[in-house]
């Protein structure tokens, strides 16, 4: 007798947990559209989850993160060495040039000063650093951003830029307790208010997930020339004006298109610029992604 | 025979073995490397897994934890929410609707019935991608990205070969 009904149970569950499983893929599928409509609306709570998340994950990527980096620098430095040479010799030269230029800063900076007082312009408000190492980098086709190990107990506050090096590599999008998210400058997402150097045409950087970014809202005849540094505008407030951003790389059909300065796909270290504008950290909070 | 507490608590462990190791390789896929353009092609290395045990070991993989593991990775990686997790159950689905064949076959066709798979990822990336930012997205990036994790295979399902057979038979 026995068999037989737990057989009969057998025949019955079958099919039931059959069904029970394509339920169940059908409702994971709806959830994670749900998921995708929610981000959409409520990207704010989505970030406050997601800062949470990363925080609690920081300690690991951090350890996972330095043996790479070992192993990187490691590669790099035999690289190096078998370079030595040449490289000394190009550094001599560079050197030799920057040397006439610091000359040319110097003066420039006095003769800024007097001038300054003359005409009793108002300061620029000052802006401090926070340097921060690079903990992960999501591996991704459609996203470029950085997690790095700062966060708002030392005093990282959304919408600040990030440099590195040679120039601008991005801006926080989303601040733990100490970890925080950068938006490359070629991500998608990402809008940057930039002025052209010497022509001082105004513009907005986007980034389209390639290596370089393109230049929005340009009128069509702006006399734009290829190698034209770009930097930052100090439009909106959260930025400091005239950080470098990079130079013009090619002037055509597609658009006008910027090389970043950075280089973004090595940067291990990067400085957080708090700049000081009274009222940009309560806009950042509401209006800034 | 009943289990003493602590044979139950050694089995428990060893069956989390599946789980632990694939929230290892969405930690591992966000390792900063120092390779310019590697970024937009890195292997999607957890869909390795999910597919791996999804056909070993459904038991522990269930859609609900392949769901998760996609939700973590989303969260951790900073993407839309909802994407991964998406794409890791349609690949939980995709395995265990052919489970049977997969299951039989040789390694060299389970690497094939990967490849296909992750042709389908590709493409749910895109067109998720492309509608949540309302614009067509080059597929590019996206389809290299699929030809790595394809070429990465049989690196990936060596380890969770070596997993499996340390911390799940016997």
């Amino acid at each position: 007798m026995k068999p037989r009904t737990s057989g009969s149970v057998v025949r019955l569950a079958a099919p039931l947990r059959a069904l029970a499983q394509r339920f169940s893929f059908l409702l994971l599928v709806l959830a994670s559209i749900a998921l995708m409509m929610v981000g959409k609306i409520d990207a704010l709570s989505v970030d406050n989850a997601r800062a949470r998340v990363t925080d609690a994950f920081a300690p690991i990527l951090e350890a996972i993160s330095r043996p790479a980096a070992t192993a990187a620098h490691v590669v790099e430095s035999v690289v190096e060495v078998q370079n030595a040479f040449e490289e000394n010799q190009r550094l001599k030269a560079e050197n030799a040039r920057l040397l006439q230029w610091k000359q040319a800063a110097l003066r420039l900076e006095a003769e800024n000063n007097s001038l300054r007082s003359l005409l009793r312009a108002v300061p620029e408000p000052s802006s401090s650093f926070i340097t921060a190492r690079v903990i992960a980098a999501p591996g991704s086709s459609f996203l470029r951003a950085l997690v790095v190990t700062a966060g708002r107990r030392d005093g990282v506050r959304k919408g600040q830029a990030a440099i590195a090096g040679a120039g601008l590599v991005g801006r926080v999008v989303e601040v733990g307790e100490w970890s925080s998210r950068i938006l490359l400058l070629t991500d998608i997402n990402a809008r940057i208010p930039v002025v052209l150097e010497s022509s001082r045409q105004r513009a907005v950087m986007a980034g389209d997930n390639s290596d370089q970014t393109r230049l929005l809202y340009l009128p069509p005849e702006a006399p734009i020339q290829v190698g034209e540094r770009v930097v930052t505008s100090g439009h909106g407030g959260l930025f400091p004006p005239g950080l470098p951003v990079g130079v013009v790389a090619s002037v055509g059909e597609r658009g006008v298109r910027v090389q970043p300065n950075a280089d973004l796909s090595r940067v291990e270290h990067l400085r957080l610029i708090d700049f000081g504008l009274p009222g940009s950290e309560a806009d950042a909070s509401n209006d800034w992604k | 025979m009943t289990l003493t507490l602590w044979q139950r608590l050694d089995k428990t462990g060893r069956n989390l073995a599946p789980f632990a190791v694939t929230v290892m390789l969405v930690l591992l896929g966000l390792v900063p490397v120092p390779l310019p353009s590697y970024a937009p092609v890195a292997p999607f290395l957890t869909a390795i897994a999910v597919y791996y045990w999804a056909i070993h070991r459904p038991d522990l993989m269930r859609p609900s934890t392949a769901f998760l593991i996609g939700l973590l990775q989303d969260l951790l990686t900073g993407g839309p929410l909802g994407v991964n997790a998406l794409v890791l159950v349609i690949v939980h689905w995709a395995v265990l609707s052919q489970r049977r064949v997969l299951m039989s076959s040789t390694f060299a066709l389970m690497w094939f019935g990967f490849a296909m798979v992750m042709l389908g990822v590709a493409c749910i990336q895109w067109l998720a991608f492309s509608a949540l930012n309302a614009t067509v997205l080059p597929f590019n990036p996206v389809l290299f990205q699929a030809l790595l994790t394809m070429a990465m295979f049989p690196a990936v399902a060596w380890f969770l070969i070596r997993v499996h057979r340390a911390f799940l038979q016997g």
